[in-house]
């Protein structure tokens, strides 16, 4: 009876199910060829080259993607039961062997390929020179620090000293403040809380990475460049813009209530500009 | 039936009374049973949780009848999305295709009366029961659920009330819950692998073993290996939060304007612990759905496996695999470069074994004859969710594209597809196919087929535009999608999302009242209502208390023996004696 | 019903004509037939489950070993613990107590009921002994200002020590049970419930022995 009635349906069964899937791979595979919806510029060396290799990463599960549902599509449609018998076929150790290395080269080949891009940030340092910058995440607001004119950060205040000063009755004292006497200090720039990272254009910059409280992630996506600030850590980065403009700074880390409000923006400029917004943030440091 | 004494088998007397019959029960049937009705509970909560999220995401400012103030803050949508992935990762996809499935089918699939120890499987439903409970209990403590996602991190888990609401009572009730879970899921662990190893009945050699068998027995033993882990995490975690200690608390923090009073620790130790289960976890929930789509592609296209022997290389490659790239979860948590590549490549080996098992079923198929029931059609389903989530994890996969897409929609996109709604398809396959055999009647086939209509084409309706929501970079856990410009044109694919997602989540309910109504009105179920092979079909529906009543069944063959040359049938189960089989047509 | 088949005999697949059931499996062209059947002994089980507590116990100290060295070399504020030195007295007492454990098993082994009850007390003894004298450890730290949150060696210390002391609890209670428990009608008899609860001791002793080892060379 169940078997009658799974035969009678089968036909429209079979190709509305191959249809669907069908229609899955050819609206999937539109949308990633049209570009509809798509990656922002790449305003960086590095991310071209990870622009690349998503691409060919995109090459290579499309058309696994596309062969083997369309082959599912073809098979569901065609072997439906129509009172045939099946055909008993356990298996065919020359097509494991084949499939299986096919698969290894190519997803592993594609893993090594992979290791330009990521050498480019990760294996190899800053170059001499580049400029630092501090990045200091707390709870839904990003801080910066500049080094000054002496490439050089100054000491915050240990846990100590500032608890200390909390007891003398200084509540706002905190082990993210400069302390006053090392000398390394006296030219930072510091932007408070909710202030803005500017940069000069092709100019190499070395991040440093850091937060107060939890864990936040500095993700820039022209940049094609994503890091955690992990607390009690001190993570560096390096990069070099070459497009310049203003580019957006999401959290991308849950860091608690307000994650998704904790933004602020990068701002990439040519030289005199940059130059001329750090005297002025300078000047308003000093005050 | 005849029932003698044949030594080594006990015959078991089932208990009197409802307590012990239903409710204590030692009956790996019964405890098969609690543990699906538990995982149906949770997964009706856990979707309800979406829904809401669903819905604040794609319309701010709508406004709920039981929030005070009407529309949901920040902090409770992060509190829904912790609970959503904390029950459906560890009460839904946990528990019902291993624990649920597993208890139910495997100890039958192998001819053992029962579990090798029943006392502790009714232990461990009753613990994972409890820490249900302390988990749903932390909705109800005054300052609601935890907020820092399934995956804890500290110090957001770790700080306490400080950090944010939720993450006082409600987060060391998340620990403690899952800490218990842990104990659970190891007592589960111990006696699934135990199961199998020595209570296989005469001639279920591991290679006779149905698929569904080596799926859970892999699932048991990489549980086994990886809870240990989680609940020693779990323990320093809560040490942390309560006794001051500080094992993942770095010194030199400033919350909220206070100086913490810990030092040294290390956020990424957590990170590593819980990725070192995390991982293994991913394949616990979807080995099971795997064992169950090659066992119903075979059932339903009438032919064998493809492949078996590689099938069964497969699985345990991808168990032993599952354990060396946890850390291509932490690509950009600030751990080693060179141990990310080393991951990375590990990593994108792992797509090798699950590239053979995708061909394979193709195998399976391929001059099949194929039977659309529903349970084949959410095999079919599972396959083509299978393909589409696996493939995007190509992509995260590399350290240097996971740069862009780490914590962006395309990770939701992936993990949904692959480890959550690819292995409910292989629950509901399951739960179609074995639901005659557990109740002894049938769910409704024309129900089942509009249900599954609806989920298969709203699950990739819900899932694949998230790819493109990751390609523009929207982050995940993000309660609105106001605050930053590039977000505000993706809104239309928010509310395309959340509009697909209401209509999957309404068809569940379809499936909810054929569940329920099949149990007292469905069609009544046979012996072998699919002419399948394996033992479960060899006795009554549903079956007796001891399962073979005190006999022990004896095999002679391999579990998929569909449409062999030289009988008129087209299906040879295990049992049944060479020189009972009428060969020649 | 359209559902009729050849097999259709067979209500239950157990054999019925005795004899040819109980032959090994005819055919079957793989593996296995010839080292299983007939089914392994019923008691293998207790074993086996036994050896898989094990590989869990194990995990679970292992990921807190691994969390030692990890956290050891990531703070600045690690301070040492003196070891307290009963600690090498407890380590005697947990050594003998695996002693007595076997001496009981032989005399079990050599039908002498009473040899056995005596000596298997006397390891549950000593095991309580050493939990005691665990506390006391615990208590010299105290003493020397050591707390659980002073710094992370000592976050270890008792970390480490609170877990296998609740794991040797478990033995303790696996002994009085087998002590306690009458085996007349059990399924398993009085000799496998020893040699059970023997196995887990010994594990008990050397997971000790790893942890102290580790403590001490963690310095």
């Amino acid at each position: 009876m169940l078997r009658q009635h799974a035969r009678k349906g089968s036909t429209a069964v079979a190709l509305i199910l191959s249809l669907l899937i069908t229609l899955l791979v050819a609206i999937t595979v539109y949308l990633f060829v049209a570009k509809t919806w798509w990656f922002p510029i790449s305003i960086t060396a590095f991310g071209n080259e990870v622009d690349n290799q998503f691409h060919r990463t995109l090459i290579i599960t499309g058309i696994v993607f596309a062969l083997s549902q369309l082959a599912l599509a073809y098979a569901i449609f065609k072997f439906r039961d129509r009172g045939q018998r099946a055909r008993y076929v356990e298996g065919h150790s020359m097509m494991e062997v084949v499939w299986t290395l096919a698969t290894l080269v190519m997803f592993v080949g594609l893993g090594i390929m992979a290791k330009n891009a990521w050498a480019e940030v990760h294996f190899r340092g800053a170059a001499p020179g580049a400029m630092k910058v501090e990045v200091v995440g707390q709870q839904f607001q990003w801080s910066f620090r500049y080094p000054g004119p002496d490439g050089a950060f100054g000491r915050y205040k240990t846990v100590e000293q500032a608890e200390a000063q909390r007891k003398r009755g200084d509540q706002s004292a905190s082990p993210w403040q400069l302390d006053p006497a090392d000398p390394v200090g006296k030219d930072d720039i510091v932007l408070g809380p909710g202030s803005e990272m500017a940069i000069p254009v092709n100019r190499e910059v070395e991040v440093y990475l850091r937060s107060q409280d939890v864990t936040h992630s500095f993700f820039v996506r022209e940049l094609r460049l994503k890091q955690d600030t992990v607390p009690g850590m001190t993570i560096r980065v390096h990069f070099s813009a070459t497009e310049i403009g203003t580019y957006e700074i999401p959290c991308a880390e849950l860091c608690g209530l307000g994650h998704y409000r904790m933004r602020t923006n990068l701002k990439v400029m040519s030289q005199p500009d940059f130059d001329k917004w750090l005297a002025e943030q300078a000047a308003a440091n000093a005050q | 039936m005849v029932t003698h004494d044949s030594g080594a088998a006990h015959h078991h007397e089932p208990p009197s009374g409802f307590i012990w019959k239903y409710i204590f029960s030692k009956d790996h049937k019964i405890i098969g049973i609690q543990y699906l009705l538990l995982a149906l509970f949770s997964v009706f909560l856990g979707m309800a949780l979406s829904l809401l999220m669903r819905l604040h995401l794609a319309w701010p400012a709508l406004k709920f009848p039981f929030i005070a103030g009407g529309a949901m803050t920040g902090e409770q949508y992060l509190a829904l999305l912790t609970m959503h992935g904390t029950i459906m990762v560890f009460m839904v996809l946990t528990t019902a295709p291993q624990s649920g499935f597993g208890n139910y089918i495997l100890p039958i699939q192998i001819g053992a009366a029962d579990m090798a120890f029943p006392t502790l499987n009714m232990l461990s439903f009753w613990t994972t029961f409890l820490s249900l409970v302390v988990m749903v209990a932390a909705f109800f403590v005054p300052e609601g659920s935890p907020i820092g996602g399934w995956t804890a991190y500290p110090p957001l888990s770790a700080l306490g009330q400080i950090a944010g609401p939720g993450q006082g009572t409600g987060q060391t009730l998340w620990v403690v819950g899952l800490a218990i879970f842990c104990a659970a899921s190891l007592m589960g662990a111990l006696n699934f692998i135990t199961t199998v190893i020595d209570l296989r009945t005469r001639g279920m050699s591991l290679l006779r073993m149905p698929l569904t068998v080596w799926a859970w027995f892999i699932t048991a033993i990489l549980g086994l290996l990886a809870f240990g882990v989680l609940l020693a995490a779990c323990i320093l975690l809560l040490l942390d939060r309560t006794a001051g200690t500080s094992f993942f608390i770095p010194g030199g923090l400033v919350v909220t304007d206070q100086i913490i009073n810990h030092k040294g620790g290390s956020p990424l130790l957590w990170q590593h612990l819980f990725w070192f289960f995390g991982h293994p976890e991913v394949y616990i929930a979807i080995l099971p759905g795997m064992g169950v789509a090659s066992h119903l592609l075979s059932t339903f296209s009438r032919k064998p496996v493809f492949g078996y022997r590689a099938m069964v290389y497969a699985i345990c490659g991808i168990g032993f695999l599952g354990f060396c790239v946890w850390g291509h979860h932490m690509f950009v948590s600030g751990m080693s470069p060179y141990s990310a590549f080393a991951f990375s490549v590990l990593t994108m080996s792992i797509g090798v074994p699950s590239a053979i098992k995708t061909f394979n079923w193709l195998g399976t198929l391929w001059h099949g004859k194929i039977q659309f029931t529903t349970a084949m059609l959410f095999a079919l389903g599972f396959v083509s969710l299978f393909v589409s989530g696996g493939l995007s994890g190509l992509f995260l996969a590399q350290p240097s594209i996971d740069l862009f897409f780490h914590d962006t929609y395309f990770v939701v996109a992936h993990f949904h597809l692959i480890m959550g709604v690819a292995a409910i398809f292989g629950i509901f396959g399951a739960l179609f196919f074995w639901f005659p055999k557990m109740f002894g009647r049938h769910l409704s086939e024309p129900l089942g087929k509009i249900h599954f209509w609806f989920s298969f084409v709203g699950v990739y309706a819900i899932f694949m535009p998230m790819h493109w929501l990751g390609m523009v970079g929207a982050p995940r856990r993000y309660a609105e999608m106001s605050s930053n410009a590039f977000l505000a044109p993706l809104m239309p694919i928010h509310r395309f999302i959340s509009i697909a997602a209401v209509i999957t989540i309404a068809a569940q309910f379809l499936f909810l009242f054929n569940f329920l109504w099949s149990l007292w009105k469905g069609k009544k179920a046979d012996q072998n209502p699919w002419n399948a092979t394996t033992l479960e079909w060899s006795i009554p529906s549903p079956p007796p208390f001891d399962n073979f009543a005190g006999e022990e069944p004896v095999v002679y063959r391999g579990p998929y023996e569909f449409s062999p040359p030289d009988i008129a049938e087209d299906f040879l189960p295990q049992h049944v004696a060479p020189q009972r089989v009428a060969r020649g047509k | 019903m359209p559902w009729t088949t050849v097999f259709d005999d067979v209500e239950i697949i157990q054999d019925r004509g005795k004899g040819r059931g109980n032959e090994p499996p005819a055919g079957g062209d793989d593996d296995g037939d010839a080292h299983r059947r007939p089914a392994s002994p019923p008691e293998r089980r207790y074993y086996t489950g036994l050896m898989l507590g094990l590989v869990a116990i194990l995990m679970f100290f292992m990921a807190l070993t691994s969390a030692y060295i990890v956290r050891k070399g990531f703070g600045d504020d690690w301070q040492q613990v003196p070891l307290p030195p009963v600690l090498w007295v407890n380590t005697g007492i947990l050594l003998a107590s695996s002693l007595t454990i076997e001496l009981a098993r032989r005399r079990l082994a050599a039908s002498d009921p009473s040899g056995f009850r005596t000596l298997w007390l006397v390891t549950t003894g000593l095991g309580i002994l050493f939990l005691a004298g665990q506390l006391a450890a615990w208590r010299q730290l105290v003493a020397a200002g050591a707390y659980l949150a002073s710094n992370p060696a000592s976050s270890f210390f008792y970390t480490l020590t609170a877990a296998h002391g609740i794991h040797l609890l478990g033995g303790i209670l696996a002994l009085v049970f087998v002590a306690a428990r009458h085996f007349d009608r059990a399924k398993v008899s009085r000799g496998l419930a020893a040699e059970v609860a023997s196995i887990y001791w010994h594990f008990m002793d050397g997971l000790w022995l790893f942890l102290i080892a580790l403590l001490y060379l963690g310095r």
